[in-house]
């Protein structure tokens, strides 16, 4: 076996506990081996889940460059001073006890045929079967005048940890009246409603402390998720501070320059102070690598996240193009759930349930008033199809909107405890 | 370190809800509209069983903890073992933050925020204290908001815990299997018939919650059978 060296380091306890276990299968090929690349929503949980549900049955070995995951997910409540960040910061320290190996390394290439991930730090690992759940990355060229060697001077702020802390320290540095600009991703975009969840906890910063500053966002698109909910919460506790530019106002005729701090919108020139720019986005980058991608995304098969390209490698979350599912980190939890049970399935002949999918994003608008939109999914022959759904109503009690931002906070507490232990 | 923490915490309740008990005087018929929250949970009256938390009767000058046939928390036996006894007091403060008075305890319950609502929950449940068989409970359950229409043959199908475990996968994204219990209730440990009443519940729409419908919605009984299975067994 090609095995990096670090990879028994991090992992002692996983190691002896192989070495104890009887082979499964005849010499120089021990137990059947998952690696998974991508430590996030998708991937954390499903090397969670296999490890945990085949008992020592197969070999998991996860390949994560971060010692610390920054959820993406509450990281806007960071920026409205909801959270600190710390509390969104998560190690991958109970991993290991979980019976996962976990290997602090970026995975640089996949070789198919030769069934073997490549690292960074030199070596490989082998697999039986290969998970990819890499997130996003952006696309080049989506934003004329915006390129990742801007993006400090304009901050995404879509990878959470420090670009989040970035974007939030220019936003307290904005002068009294000035302007915060976002350019808005088109679809499809991991998590619909993040932007304008974002939008709504700068503007809980600034009516706090810096009151007659202004917002602008240029959007790409004519609508966007939860629309009604942001408009009507927006005009209740920020009056006039947002102006959204859609694309029926040539908010989708956008350009941007970090030098000069300007961003041009339909020929129109403004002069910003603070700048968030989301570009377009396509699968992580090690999924274009494999080759497992169509375009910008990966394409899978419902049943059981499967590429259509191979079907020994998986692609979770934000990475895949599954059907009606948002990119969103529940979204890409329950897909892991299912894949991991077919994995399992494959590899040691336990049993394999059906396929069933949910998805639920809260999001927060101003102190206690939460909202969100959820829906169930089965898997169909052609895609993850959508069965049944729910959004919050315009004109909510402040009662319920309260029990629906406490909710928010425990389903934070249940999905990290989910993914990482 | 817990002995002192009650104490203290037992004192301020004293001093706080010592007035509003002793001035109010509570509404029983009031308090018996107050119970629906706790329904979910606990029951009382005549034939009152143990569900997800023990039954009520006789409550007041029990020692905390002390049940026959509940598994308790270990922080409420302690409690008790502490000295505390339920009493007009303690009750009240208990109610009114359930996670402040014992940090721990089984009750996943925000609490009673209103003191109206509490004195009249009191005038309530002293009434199961001085007489079990009290009549009250009837006329409240004439206007009956949560009870699904079930069969016999659907409460009475016994789950296979290890398809519950793969369908409890839903369920963890929010629910934590520690029994952590912020801003989203526990469900481990539940009596497999409370568990199966309430997800059909969710499931009829009976219950309110955009969520759970929506989750229970797609169940099939014998999947929501598993499911209490498997949580029933989760410790
Ligand atoms: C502002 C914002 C708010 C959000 N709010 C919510 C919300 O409220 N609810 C919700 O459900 N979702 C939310 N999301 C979406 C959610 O964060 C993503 O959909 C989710 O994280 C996707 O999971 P994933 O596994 O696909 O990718 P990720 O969670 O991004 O994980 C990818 C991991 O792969 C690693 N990786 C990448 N390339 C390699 C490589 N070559 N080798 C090894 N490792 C690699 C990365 O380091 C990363 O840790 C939000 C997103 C944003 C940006």
């Amino acid at each position: 076996m090609k095995l990096n060296r670090r990879l028994f380091l991090g992992s002692a306890a996983a190691a002896s506990a192989s070495l104890s276990a009887p082979m499964a299968m005849g010499a120089g090929h021990g137990k059947p081996r998952v690696v998974v690349v991508g430590g996030g929503a998708g991937g954390a949980t499903a090397a969670r889940y296999i490890a945990k549900d085949s008992k020592g049955e197969i070999d998991v070995t996860l390949i994560e460059p971060t010692r610390t995951y920054y959820t993406c997910f509450f990281s806007n409540l960071v920026i409205g001073g909801f959270r600190d960040i710390q509390s969104i910061g998560h190690s991958y320290g109970k991993m290991a006890a979980g019976g996962v190996n976990v290997v602090h390394d970026w995975a640089t290439g996949v070789d198919r045929d030769a069934k073997t991930v490549a690292l960074a730090g030199g070596g490989s690992v082998p697999y039986d079967k290969l998970i990819l759940s890499p997130g996003i990355d952006f696309v080049d060229g989506a934003v004329e005048g915006w390129d990742l060697s801007t993006q400090n001077a304009m901050p995404h702020a879509y990878k959470a940890g420090s670009q989040t802390e970035l974007l939030k320290a220019q936003i307290m540095a904005m002068p009294q009246g000035g302007t915060f600009a976002m350019v808005a991703p088109p679809n499809p975009f991991r998590c619909p409603p993040g932007p304008y969840e974002r939008v709504s906890m700068v503007a809980h910063y600034l009516k706090n402390n810096n009151p007659t500053a202004k917002i602008i966002i240029a959007d790409p698109k004519a609508k966007f998720s939860k629309f009604g909910l942001f408009q009507e919460g927006w005009a209740n506790h920020y009056g006039g501070m947002i102006d959204w530019i859609g694309s029926d106002f040539g908010g989708d005729n956008v350009s941007v320059d970090a030098g000069a701090m300007t961003v041009t919108i339909d020929g129109e020139v403004t002069k910003v102070d603070a700048c968030n720019v989301i570009p377009a986005m396509k699968a992580g980058k090690i999924a274009h690598d494999a080759d497992v991608t169509e375009g910008n995304w990966a394409p899978v098969n419902a049943i059981d996240m499967s590429t259509k390209a191979d079907a020994d490698v998986y692609v979770l979350g934000d990475s895949s193009s599954q059907g009606d599912m948002p990119k969103s980190g529940f979204s890409a939890n329950s897909q892991a759930k299912v894949c991991a049970n077919a994995v399992r399935g494959a590899l040691t002949g336990s049993k394999v349930f059906p396929a069933k999918f949910s998805n639920t994003c809260w999001s927060l608008i101003d102190t206690n008033d939460g909202v969100k939109v959820g829906a169930s999914y089965e898997a169909t022959d052609e895609k993850i199809a959508k069965v049944d759904g729910f959004i919050s109503a315009t004109g909510e009690g402040a009662d319920l909107r309260k029990a629906t931002y406490e909710e928010s906070v425990g389903w934070y507490a249940g999905i990290t405890a989910d993914m990482f232990g | 370190m817990i002995l002192r923490h009650l104490f203290t915490a037992t004192l301020i309740g004293v001093i706080t809800s010592f007035g509003a008990v002793a001035d109010g005087i509570g509404d029983p018929k009031k308090g018996a509209k107050v119970f629906k929250k706790c329904k979910a949970c606990h029951q009382v009256g005549e034939g009152a069983k143990h569900r997800v938390g023990p039954q009520l009767n006789g409550l007041f000058g029990r020692t905390a903890g002390t049940l026959e046939g509940f598994k308790y928390s270990k922080a409420m036996t302690t409690a008790g073992e502490d000295g505390l006894v339920w009493t007009d007091e303690t009750i009240a403060e208990f109610v009114e933050n359930p996670k402040a008075f014992i940090p721990k305890s089984k009750m996943s319950f925000k609490g009673l925020k209103k003191e109206k609502d509490r004195v009249n929950l009191l005038a309530y449940l002293q009434t199961f204290s001085d007489n079990p068989q009290a009549v009250i409970l009837e006329e409240v359950d004439a206007d009956t908001t949560d009870g699904p229409a079930l069969d016999a043959a659907v409460l009475a199908l016994v789950g296979d815990a290890e398809y519950g475990e793969y369908l409890s996968g839903d369920c963890k994204t929010c629910h934590q299997t520690s029994g952590g219990d912020d801003g989203i209730p526990s469900i481990v440990g539940w009596p497999t018939e409370d568990f199966v009443i309430a997800m059909h519940s969710y499931k009829q729409k009976r219950r309110p919650h955009p969520v759970m419908q929506m989750m229970a919605g797609r169940l099939s009984d014998e999947e929501i059978a598993s499911l209490a299975a498997y949580f029933n067994a989760l410790q």
